[in-house]
């Protein structure tokens, strides 16, 4: 059986982790590197490192990263942050990356995923959509929420689809940071709108969450960051919490 | 020596990658006839749309030649499809080396009450089933492996590892010297690696 994804997500500012605490045998929680093989070794299914560095030397320091990433680490990653061309793409995928996720660039220049998809295929784009419940309507966001746009969460992310992209990773600003849970309402929905895979990020702060947003919500992966860099919830402990809801989880 | 065939279907850096994790180093890049007959092994991977990708084996003269290679063969992914009889993607004609056909998957209508929705393409984390042959030395039935795919290899007499979405199919093939898995060992974590490290003892 096809197994539900969990997916923890670092952050990474001039080639090095920026949240997180020391866990027992990893001296150094900035090594983006050792941090990720921690996670593949306890189970994660696949890793998301998002670059959140602001300068073009950061910036080329990550794709350094990514090579090394690639060569240590056997499971599935995907890298975002700043791709806003077709050559940033081209730069991540020679990397080695799997995937790579675009978020305001797509929203800017919505082309940006044909053009991707159409050279190395929808399996490589993820789609990230920040959106924020306002006013009875989901709004995508960009610069992590903080300037709003017109672009309606369902049709925004139906056209990004036929545009190409392989999955979708939404975001609700209203649950990121809460740990009050996912909109899982609003994920069902998203599911029975689209054809795509859907990632459920920003919110869990229980197991309890999660496991809601994989069944009621339908979604295919739950992506967290704090709940595993802080060791709330183990990997380990959070897929044999799953396992025994009857949620399929590769243990 | 590794011979990974080179077809131009683009990065093969996650199998390079992979085969440097289990301490292979030795390996070659290439579409000479000479070398893939003397490489120890060969590994040919796959990426893209079959019919084109046949059509780059063509080219080279690789689609009559490596059929008829004796020492141990493995296909990845689209690799594996090019070496059935045939492929829904394009109409492909392919090598014919396994016995069975590639078709595209066909989901059934969503319910309310399904909790999962069949996408495609099939991708993620699935189990493998009914293992045999060497290839799967020390690996456990229901071992999950990763797919990215919206074709699939038919079920038939050189299935070697079973695994079901939408409906049951080839997850590996073997006959012979040759082998194929339809999933990515290259990125199954542990398992993968094991998959990997028997192919290069066989």
């Amino acid at each position: 059986m096809l197994a539900k994804r969990i997916i923890p997500c670092l952050d990474v500012k001039d080639g090095r982790t920026v949240k997180g605490i020391n866990f027992e045998g990893l001296r150094d929680v900035g090594d983006a590197v050792a941090l990720g093989s921690k996670y593949a070794r306890e189970g994660a299914d696949e890793l998301v490192y998002l670059d959140i560095s602001a300068t073009q030397e950061g910036r080329n320091t990550f794709t350094h990263l990514v090579s090394r990433i690639a060569a240590e680490i056997d499971i599935p990653f995907t890298v975002g942050g700043g791709i806003s061309t077709i050559d940033d793409a081209s730069r991540l995928l020679d990397a080695g990356a799997d995937k790579i996720s675009i978020n305001s660039a797509a929203i800017r220049r919505p082309e940006l995923i044909d053009e991707i998809a159409s050279k190395y295929g929808s399996q490589f784009v993820v789609i990230a959509i920040d959106a924020r419940l306002t006013d009875g309507q989901w709004l995508a966001t960009t610069h992590g929420g903080k300037r709003n746009t017109d672009k309606e969460l369902f049709a925004w992310a139906h056209e990004a689809q036929e545009r190409g992209a392989g999955e979708l990773l939404f975001t609700s600003m209203n649950h990121d940071g809460t740990r009050q849970g996912y909109p899982c309402d609003t994920f069902a929905r998203l599911a029975e709108h689209l054809r795509i895979p859907i990632i459920a990020s920003g919110g869990a702060g229980s197991i309890d969450d999660i496991a809601d947003v994989l069944t009621h919500g339908r979604a295919d992966a739950a992506l967290a960051a704090s709940i595993f860099h802080y060791g709330e919830i183990p990997i380990p402990v959070l897929k044999q919490a799953l396992a025994e809801r009857n949620i399929a989880v590769r243990l | 020596m590794i011979a990974i065939v080179n077809y131009d279907t683009g990065n093969i850096r996650s199998v390079t990658n992979a085969l440097a994790r289990v301490g292979c180093t030795d390996w070659v890049y290439t579409d000479d006839k000479a070398i893939l007959a003397q490489a120890d092994k060969v590994i040919l991977p796959g990426v893209g749309e079959a019919s084109t990708a046949m059509a780059k084996l063509a080219e080279r003269g690789l689609d009559t030649f490596i059929p008829t290679l004796t020492h141990p063969v493995l296909g990845i992914c689209v690799g594996t499809q090019l070496m059935c009889q045939s492929s829904e993607e394009g109409n492909a004609q392919c090598m014919g080396i396994f016995r069975t056909k590639v078709r595209k998957f066909q989901p059934h209508q969503p319910s309310e009450e399904q909790l999962s929705i069949e996408k495609i393409p099939h991708m993620g984390w699935n189990q493998i089933t009914d293992l045999r042959t060497p290839l799967f030395k020390d690996i456990n039935d229901g071992a999950y492996i990763y797919y990215v795919h919206s074709y699939y290899p038919e079920l038939c007499t050189d299935t070697i590892a079973t695994s079901h979405y939408i409906n049951g199919f080839s997850g590996a093939l073997g006959r012979d010297n040759f082998f194929g898995t339809q999933f990515h060992p290259e990125k199954s974590g542990a398992i993968g690696a094991q998959i990997i490290k028997n192919f290069l003892e066989l």
